[in-house]
């Protein structure tokens, strides 16, 4: 229904995948890869090699924070902030501190994004990235108080931002605190921005409401992944109002490019020369009127 | 005030004659005129906008319009803004810049419209840029949530210097129906998840998100929308008036800051 909007999002693929398990022979998963685009199904060898993008159609599949950071930075260069912040429960929220504490063992996360200074092919910048192993990725105050952390030491320290996201939306369980996320994290980047500072969104697989509908959607260069879901609204929800079944490439990186929301898209292997060449171009001394106040 | 649940309250806001924005322009300005379209794509009705005139004073206003019938309900499309609605917002407010207007803005919307045509023209991106311009809009900002404050659609309208709340209005990043059937995968269990999200205006004021809660008559504001105007009317011009003595950096320090607290973590 219409009012789903902010929940977290369980991609429709997903489902699929689960469905078509059951008429199939199980396979270990920790053999074969199966894509929840095209479904075809990969050595998982092959797979990991390949940057973990499917090697039949090309679908960018979702990373964890540490191995996207271990993709995108130079080695050593990573200062992390924050790492020690975690969830409280101000809403009082059954069972939520349970899920977070599960959640922390399971992923080794303290919550879903992890932000820092780096430098990427020796171009330094404050860089975040979400993990939606986490709630989805879903935002809640550690989210929002990270992202938002992030813009303004990048302001102190008149640096660029790159931010990769991914996310459910804003966090159900912080109830209009995880809303007001979504207002105090754009407030940043407003702040970021008026000091004539760059920022670069990646956006990954996936990126719906409220993240969508805040900080993701305001770099001044924004990027997509191959084949990734961004939305506003989840696409069962939309699916549920129209009763129809949407067609497959509906909130991709490919719509998004035709419908004048994505600067670019640009797959995994070229995103670390794509970026360092980014942040050189926007360098204070590279281009003249960059960084001026 | 009335002590009641965030179900009895969401009870009242159902109420099929409570008053909308429609019924309270009249009973809040002087004059108004109505601005159409956000000169981009169309002009949304679930979107109004125009300039008042309150206390002898011209503000832009910017509302979600709640049909009071089907067919103001088809105009409005029960008051879930497209992307040109916020794009529509957005171009009165910098208006209000311009011409140093204050913007009153009125929430009130299930949430921004989840359809094919929205995400086609970007409804995240509308609502983010509404966010990203209204914390540095260099004019006062006063929002009013009069009954159903719905997520993110409603935040598209909801950053500001000051955030009343009508007594029996509610505010929400999810609604109760929503959250009831993904917890429990039963939306019928709306009535306990309503009273268990922490929705009403007190609960945000105790959050500090809402700043003052507008008081309705008992039983709700449609028992007498004219007193519940004039309550309104109060509050506005008393935010605006506090707003309007300072400078124009202390007003955007100030309202960044009011978001920027929000948030509850260890460290």
């Amino acid at each position: 229904m219409l009012e789903d909007l902010f929940k977290i999002v369980k991609v429709r693929l997903d489902d699929d995948s689960s469905k078509n398990r059951k008429s199939k022979v199980s396979i270990p998963s920790n053999l074969l890869f199966k894509c929840p685009r095209c479904q075809a199904v990969v050595f998982m060898e092959d797979f990991d090699a390949n940057q973990r993008v499917c090697t039949s159609c090309n679908y960018h599949a979702r990373l964890t924070a540490p191995e996207r950071l271990k993709l995108t930075i130079d080695k050593d260069s990573f200062i992390e902030y924050d790492s020690e912040m975690g969830s409280v429960n101000p809403i009082g929220f059954p069972g939520y501190e349970k899920k977070i504490e599960e959640l922390q063992e399971a992923t080794g996360l303290r919550d879903a994004v992890i932000t820092g200074e780096c430098t990427i092919k020796g171009q330094p910048c404050v860089i975040g990235v979400m993990d939606s192993r986490f709630m989805m990725a879903s935002m809640g105050s550690v989210v929002g108080e990270k992202i938002t952390r992030a813009f303004e030491r990048a302001s102190e320290k008149r640096l660029p931002v790159v931010l990769f996201t991914a996310s459910g939306g804003a966090r159900m369980q912080e109830g209009i605190i995880s809303l007001m996320q979504m207002a105090k994290t754009s407030g940043a980047a407003a702040r970021h921005s008026d000091q004539g500072l760059l920022y670069i969104t990646v956006l990954t697989d996936p990126t719906t409401g409220g993240v969508t509908a805040s900080f993701a959607s305001l770099g001044d260069i924004v990027i997509a992944e191959p084949k990734v879901l961004v939305g506003f609204a989840g696409r069962r929800v939309i699916e549920g109002t129209i009763k129809q079944r949407l067609p497959d490439d509906f909130q991709s990186a490919e719509f998004l490019l035709e419908h004048g929301f994505v600067d670019m898209i640009v797959e995994r292997r070229r995103m670390r020369r794509t970026l360092s060449n980014l942040l050189r171009l926007h360098r204070s001394d590279v281009c003249a009127g960059g960084g001026r106040q | 005030m009335s002590k009641l649940t965030a179900w009895e309250r969401m009870e009242i806001i159902r109420q099929k004659g409570r008053p909308t924005i429609n019924d309270y322009i009249p009973m809040l300005f002087e004059e108004f005129y109505e601005l159409h379209g956000d000169k981009l794509f169309g002009d949304d009705g679930a979107i109004l906008g125009g300039i008042a005139v309150l206390d002898g004073r011209p503000v832009t206003v910017v509302a979600q319009v709640k049909g009071r019938s089907i067919e103001e309900n088809k105009r409005t499309n029960f008051a879930m803004p497209h992307p040109e609605g916020y794009r529509k917002a957005l171009r009165l407010m910098k208006q209000a810049e311009k011409f140093g207007r204050p913007v009153v803005c009125f929430i009130d919307t299930p949430g921004a419209f989840c359809g094919i045509a929205a995400e086609e023209r970007g409804e995240g991106e509308s609502i983010a840029r509404n966010l990203f311009e209204m914390m540095r809009l260099k004019t006062p900002v006063v929002s009013v949530v009069l009954g159903e404050g719905g997520s993110g659609g409603a935040l598209g309208l909801g950053v500001c210097d000051e955030l009343c709340m009508l007594e029996n209005a509610i505010y929400s990043v999810i609604s109760p129906r929503g959250a009831a059937s993904i917890l429990w995968k039963d939306a019928s269990k709306e009535k306990e998840t309503a009273n268990m999200l922490r929705i009403t205006a007190e609960d945000l004021k105790e959050f500090g998100v809402a700043d003052t809660i507008i008081p309705e008559p008992p039983g709700g504001a449609h028992k007498n929308p004219q007193l519940t105007a004039e309550n309104m009317a109060d509050s506005i011009s008393a935010a605006l008036h506090k707003l309007s003595d300072l400078r124009l950096e202390e007003l955007l320090e100030r309202r960044y800051e009011k978001f920027r607290k929000i948030g509850a973590f260890t460290e």
